[in-house]
């Protein structure tokens, strides 16, 4: 017990200096904290908070520009901040492991996966062949990967997503490591997947199998609150670079002593949805029928092998109404939504619009398999927006001539769009004067409201958003949600949303579609599938999601 | 504004585009200045002067009869003319013919790839065709070019950058391929912007810096293969000085008198050099990725 009183690693206010010229002087400024055996220390803020660069530090891995300054960082007595290079290397792996966001990046593709773990060994024991194998074998075993045997001589592409971050950490707690470092590594896999990755880490900390003398602890680096909920011994909040809050879970969660704490924790959207509104009437504005799409490929026989991305789907939209999709990647949730914009065509079914996208008459026009030219002048009325704010915007043109391309199309002369274009900035609550800049200027909340009001120019009837949150910060994502609303409320748009974020499905849908596999398994008003839910593949999905902070 | 501003500070700190760009100006300049810089007409034949060492100063009988002093610094060649004045006049012909077959080869293979990208049954058959052209060696396809439509400085231009075109087509259509995929274009499509305008407005722009990157490259090597088709008396006629014609005449006695081959070599072998290490500054800062890969 005596052991497991001393800190495996402490941080003494650690400073890491950005390079001259940065908007703030400091990555991390004025940092400390301590981690015991078996604890969970979970670093959470929103990105540019300086978690990740604190990360680096601790392993050694700054990137040249960034300098270590004032401050100390120690790992069980020895100091890292002064140690060389080569101890450094003998220390990652051995003393510390590390498990970061992206498995498909961390691993070597063109070895085996069992070669990579053995190559670890390698370098860090004098181990012969035998004994390294069994360990190998072992480890795949402890992480509960199906058919170890298999998995030694398979290769990082021909294993899942989930798959290829258990690899990775076997590959960071092979050694048995005082320190465990993971760099969210769970932000790139299914709700379904994080929960059983949450799982094992938690038990690879207590697991002493291997006659090792103390449990693990683990630093783990997050954005989710509802993670740190769940695993989370204590929690240290980031912001700006400086902490903001540290304490045990409990006491920062349930009663947050900052201001910025608190604010991050009400923006955390709830499971919780909110009263339904009343049913929308009339006839949808989108509608889709039996949608599927299907892929085809020949293998070098010429046979023919068909991937059924999306199997006979059917939405409806109605003015002023959100539908809310949603699924874990691969669930066609996207392929759907493309059908519907029309961006992909349809292997089958009907997808409707409105035949004339401005006026009051509401028939609808099968628009499955129109060719692009005949699809022109219907396209106002369906738009999008995209996931990623880095890539929905043209680098190369200026935002105004982005917002204005929608309006011109479809014949207002550039006076009009000009002036379309600052009324719009003004409704996204951007400054007009950013029409003239370029997208690299704005940050990636600030790109997303361009985004929309890009899609708003032709005014269109529907609004289709495909994972239009999931790239943001939570708080920017409250903003952007809320932003929605209004827009939606003021031009009683009908609202597609595509998200895989069961949270914020709740907060902004009124009726919620489940997809799995290319197919839809559910379907119904938000409040009454959340709290009564019958497909068994929804009831999965509803536990995985990370812990209700209430 | 900003943009551009970033962009040049950031290639001029890059020593090898600062070297490319200051070698390639004073080329030009020479080229430019030629006429005032000491130089007498290229063609002008002085029989009085026949295989003058470098360096001597003499009377030289123009072609209109009037005679001035003229320093040869490089000699005369065994015809009588001033191979100072036929290397700086060259000049101009390399330069010309490294932008015109740029120009032509980025043009022609950048409208080919952005088709062949986009649009799925012109990829077939284009690329296919590329595939063939490919497959010939470069400088027989020149010369057969060349053989066929005759010596002009066009066809040379036409001729080296023919073989040039599939390598470009396939650089964008590869780009071409994954730009059309980028949510940018897929919202343009949403906004019913009509293809071509989506070809020139939002892949073209994103497309650029790796197609001027190889523009540099196309330029360098039409120098060179420029130089080589006049030396074997496939280039521009005779009467044109350019580098490789100067060459080609000087081969004969180059025992007795290298420098008719040594000193138009002296020009272009910077050339090329300054032409590829412009092109490397330029990946270097446009294209970081591309440069980090290959290191």
């Amino acid at each position: 017990m005596s052991e497991s009183a001393q800190p495996v690693l402490v941080i003494d206010k650690l400073h890491v200096a950005l390079p001259p010229c940065s908007d703030r002087p400091y990555a991390v400024e004025d940092i400390s904290l301590s981690i015991h055996p078996g604890k969970t220390l979970c670093v959470v803020g929103e990105s540019g908070s300086g978690k990740s660069v604190m990360a680096t530090a601790v392993m050694g891995l700054l990137a040249r520009e960034l300098r270590p300054g004032p401050g100390s960082i120690v790992l069980q007595g020895e100091s890292l901040l002064v140690a060389s290079d080569s101890r450094l290397r003998a220390l990652r792996g051995q003393a510390m492991g590390m498990v970061f966001q992206e498995p498909m990046t961390a691993l070597n593709p063109v070895m085996s996966c069992g070669d990579q773990i053995d190559e670890l060994l390698r370098q860090h024991t004098d181990w012969g062949t035998k004994r390294r194998s069994e360990a190998v074998l072992d480890i795949l075993r402890r992480v509960k990967l199906p058919e170890p045997e298999r998995m030694m001589r398979s290769y990082p592409h021909q294993l899942s997503g989930g798959q290829r971050q258990r690899i990775v950490i076997a590959m960071a707690v092979i050694l048995q490591p005082a320190l465990l470092i993971c760099d969210e590594p769970t932000t790139a896999l299914d709700v379904t997947t994080q929960k059983e990755i949450l799982r094992l880490i938690e038990e690879l900390q207590e697991d002493r199998s291997s006659g090792r003398r103390q449990a693990c602890a683990v630093l783990f680096i997050t954005h989710d609150m509802g993670v740190v909920a769940e695993i989370a011994d204590d929690v240290l909040v980031m912001h700006q670079g400086r902490a903001v809050e540290y304490g045990a879970r409990d006491a920062v969660l349930q009663s947050p002593q900052a201001d910025y704490t608190k604010a991050l924790l009400a923006a955390v959207p709830s499971m919780t949805p909110p009263p339904a509104r009343p049913a929308p009437q009339g006839t949808p504005l989108l509608r889709g029928q039996d949608v599927s799409k299907t892929y085809s490929a020949r293998d070098w026989l010429g046979r023919s092998r068909f991937t059924h991305a999306l199997k006979a789907a059917s939405v409806a939209v109605s003015a002023g109404e959100t539908v809310g999709i949603v699924g874990e990647s691969g669930s066609g949730k996207s392929t759907l939504a493309r059908c519907l914009i029309r961006l992909i065509d349809p292997t089958g079914g009907q997808v409707l619009w409105r035949q004339n996208p401005r006026g009051e008459d509401d028939s609808l026009l099968d628009v499955a398999s129109l060719g692009e030219g005949q699809l022109r002048p219907l396209r106002s009325q369906v738009q999008v927006v995209f996931q990623d704010p880095n890539r929905s915007l043209n680098p190369r043109r200026k935002v105004g001539d982005s917002i204005m391309e929608g309006a011109i199309n479809f014949g207002a002369t550039r006076e009009e769009a000009t002036a379309l274009a600052a009324s719009l900035m003004d409704k996204v609550r951007l400054p007009a004067e950013g029409l003239q800049r370029y997208p690299s200027q704005f940050s990636g909340g600030q790109r997303q409201r361009i985004a929309i009001a890009r899609a708003l120019a032709c005014r269109p009837r529907v609004l289709v958003a495909d994972e239009a949150v999931s790239a943001l910060d939570v708080s920017v994502q409250a903003q952007i949600l809320k932003l929605l609303r209004e827009i939606q409320a003021e031009l009683g748009l009908g609202l597609l949303f595509i998200t895989h974020d069961l949270r914020v499905a709740a907060q902004l849908c009124d009726r919620v579609i489940v997809m799995h596999q290319g197919e839809i398994v559910e379907e119904g008003a938000t409040a009454e599938l959340y709290a009564h839910p019958q497909h068994d593949y929804t009831r999965r999905l509803l536990a995985a999601a990370p812990g209700a902070l209430s | 504004m900003q943009v551009w501003q970033l962009l040049s500070q950031r290639l001029w700190r890059n020593s090898a585009f600062r070297f490319g760009v200051l070698v390639l100006g004073v080329l030009l300049l020479l080229a430019a200045l030629a006429p005032v810089l000491g130089t007498v007409d290229p063609a002008a034949m002085d029989s009085a002067h026949i295989n003058t060492a470098a360096g001597v100063r003499g009377e030289f009988a123009q072609l209109d009869g009037t005679v001035v002093m003229h320093t040869f610094w490089m000699g005369a060649d065994n015809f009588g003319r001033d191979i100072f004045s036929r290397v700086l006049y060259g000049t101009r012909t390399s330069l010309l013919v490294a932008a015109f077959t740029a120009a032509v080869a980025i043009g022609v293979g950048a409208l080919l790839g952005m088709l062949a990208g986009y649009f799925r049954i012109v990829d077939a058959v284009l690329m296919r065709f590329m595939d063939g052209l490919m497959a010939i060696p470069a400088i027989l396809l020149a010369i057969a070019l060349v053989a066929a439509l005759g010596a002009q400085l066009w066809t040379v231009v036409v001729a080296i950058a023919i073989p040039e075109v599939p390598r470009v087509t396939r650089l964008v259509r590869a780009m071409v391929l994954t730009l059309r995929e980028e949510p940018f274009v897929e919202a343009a499509r949403a906004l019913a912007t009509p293809t071509p305008v989506i070809l020139w407005r939002h892949i073209l722009p994103n497309a650029m810096a790796p197609l001027i990157v190889q523009g540099t490259f196309v330029a360098a090597s039409a120098v060179l293969t420029e130089a080589i088709l006049s030396f074997l008396g496939l280039g521009l006629p005779a009467d044109i000085p350019t580098w490789g014609n100067i060459m080609a005449e000087g081969r004969v006695q180059f025992t007795q008198y290298p420098g008719n081959v040594l000193f138009p070599a002296l020009f272009l072998v910077p050339t090329v050099l300054a032409i590829n290490l412009l092109g490397d500054g330029l990946r270097d800062v446009l294209d970081p990725k591309f440069s980090r890969r290959s290191a």
